[in-house]
């Protein structure tokens, strides 16, 4: 008897998915034990975290760090952005999107400007496919067939722990019985990380210079020779002062110990000869994967060397068959891009001010908003910007009444109006996600929901400022 | 005749894992302020492991000690977080996007 009664206190789920990454892992092992979680299995260390480290007792909201109850909460929240002529919505990318569609329909109640953080991570990916299309398939696809991968400006590592064994590397799959054996593995980065330790080809770009690697790719892959001869700019050596000044008095980074595109037999720091065998390599393989990250969207020249990077593969498929996937960062951030876009018609940076959306990366992006103060109240959804945006942009924040729904207490909170702790999804809430390649995959909780989730605050905000 | 180094930010595992401590923790504080640099940079400025140096760009400055990295000659790594923070303009280039990579930057021991 006594071991029936430990199995109903000890509650074991499998096949749980994890929602801190874009990876969205759903082979975890939860056990729950007298309501808590008290043991993750499967987890990498980030995903771990994420289950380990939440605390599901009911919080009560605060406003300007004084506990009330949900009503006044709501109430004060309302006020705020009733009161405000120009809000601004940011997020979105950690919540469910159930919740973004509520999120939606209050930025186009209020009138408000509603942006993601795809705008400081893959907003110029969107802003590419938008230019030049996205040659894209599911992480299935590439388990199963894909034999040559390029990681290009990303350290799965570190950011996707698992995404090597998973989805891509690692894994044994229909056309690839062998798995690792069967695969080649390009890393592409301006730095060796353990991501490059492991690959079997390393292209050490220098910063800055992935749009000259990517554009020398695709001439070799068009059978076009480099022409190096009479294409020398004046040299600059690494490290000497640069002639031309950028604002401050510094120089403009592009020229700062900036190399020569072009030099020596080189491009962007990478030898020619080793550009040409990646090219014949891409033109040869079965099915070939790209994947990418920031080191493409938040160096110089941003959307285009994704667009170059699209194109590219695009042009690969004259040859074989070749994919593209970025490597989204946060649980549901494609998930963000998606709602957004079926109902705005735009994946960031939207103003409904107008009473109909406008797009305008520049211009409705968040840090660009605040860094020119042109907010004045906001509401921050499931991310954290006052730690990860420009501190300019981040200070605006702390002027201006702001309203916070997360899960966790966040830096953001620290410097909020109102605090609205709500739950968490895939650990206490059910909610949908969208994977890195766009698969939706629906997050069933582990624990009892005791917490409002963003969709109830959400709605009761909706109601209230009708 | 001052040096220029090339500052990119990014992730750490240590930041991914301090963040889950809260961001206003020690370990996430101690994981985001640090500066990595090439060993032989250090070298030639006389500068060692964990010394405290000022790092400024055109935006702003910021003291962190300093670690040696795998990096190329020139170039600097800061974690993500608020420290990398307040040395990024916000500039987007209509994109929406900082330049949160590919900053120029320079690097004094204090």
């Amino acid at each position: 008897m006594s071991t029936d009664l430990d199995v109903s206190e000890k509650d074991v789920f499998e096949n749980v998915v994890c929602s801190f990454c874009g990876c969205l892992c759903d082979d975890i092992v939860v056990e729950v034990q007298d309501g808590a979680i008290a043991k993750v299995r499967k987890a990498c260390p980030n995903g771990r975290g994420l289950f380990t480290h939440y605390d599901p007792t009911p919080q009560r909201p605060t406003v300007d760090g004084r506990p009330v109850d949900w009503d006044e909460a709501i109430a004060e929240a309302a006020r705020i952005l009733n009161e405000a002529d120009s809000p601004i919505i940011y997020g979105l990318s950690s919540t469910a999107t159930e919740a973004q569609r509520k999120t939606v329909e209050l930025a186009d109640r209020l009138g408000a400007m509603i942006d993601t953080t795809s705008s400081v991570c893959h907003g110029p990916t969107g802003l590419a496919m938008q230019t030049v299309g996205e040659p894209t398939c599911t992480l299935g696809e590439v388990r199963s067939r894909a034999d040559l991968l390029v990681f290009w400006g990303c350290n799965p590592a570190v950011s996707h722990v698992r995404h090597f064994a998973r989805y891509s590397v690692m894994p044994k799959g229909t056309l690839t019985p062998n798995g690792r054996k069967d695969r080649t593995l390009v890393v592409v980065d301006v730095r060796p990380t353990a991501s490059t330790k492991t690959a079997d080809v390393f292209l050490q770009v220098q910063p800055g210079a992935d749009f000259d690697v990517l554009t020398a790719l695709r001439a070799l892959v068009q059978g076009k020779e480099i022409d190096v001869a009479g294409r020398m700019p004046a040299v600059q050596e690494a490290g000497s002062t640069p002639s031309a000044q950028g604002a401050g008095g510094m120089p403009a980074a592009e020229e700062a110990g900036r190399m020569p595109a072009v030099q020596g037999g080189t491009v962007g720091g990478v030898p020619i000869a080793q550009l040409r065998e990646l090219a014949e390599q891409m033109k040869t393989c079965r099915f070939g994967v790209a994947f990418m990250g920031m080191g493409l969207t938040q160096t110089r020249a941003r959307d285009l060397n994704v667009s170059e990077l699209f194109t590219l593969v695009a042009e690969l498929n004259q040859h074989t068959r070749f994919s593209v996937i970025p490597m989204r960062g946060h649980g549901n951030v494609a998930g963000a891009d998606q709602v957004l876009t079926w109902q705005s018609g735009y994946p960031f940076a939207v103003s409904f001010a107008r009473g109909y959306p406008r797009y305008g990366p520049g211009e409705f992006s968040t840090v660009d908003v605040l860094a020119r103060g042109e907010a004045d109240a906001a509401l921050i959804i499931a991310s954290d910007p006052v730690a990860h945006f420009p501190h300019a942009a981040a200070q605006q924040l702390e002027r201006i009444p702001t309203i916070v729904l997360d899960p966790v207490p966040t830096l953001t909170g620290q410097v909020a109006r109102v605090v609205l702790p709500t739950a968490c999804y895939g650990v206490d809430a059910a909610g949908t996600f969208y994977r890195m390649d766009g698969v939706p995959i629906r997050l069933r909780p582990v624990l009892p929901l005791t917490r409002p989730t963003d969709v109830d605050v959400l709605s009761q905000i909706i109601e209230a400022v009708r | 005749m001052n040096e220029y180094f090339t500052l990119i930010t990014g992730r750490t595992s240590g930041q991914g894992k301090g963040l889950h401590e809260g961001k206003d923790s020690d370990a996430y504080l101690r994981a985001t302020s640090l500066v990595q640099m090439n060993s032989e940079d250090m070298a030639r400025l006389n500068i060692e492991e964990g010394q405290a140096v000022r790092v400024h760009t055109e935006t702003g400055q910021v003291e962190v000690p300093v670690r040696a990295g795998t990096l190329p000659s020139g170039m600097l790594f800061m974690p993500m977080g608020p420290t990398a923070n307040l040395l990024i303009g916000t500039n987007t280039e209509s994109t929406g996007m900082p330049p949160f990579k590919g900053l120029t930057a320079e690097v004094e021991p204090v």
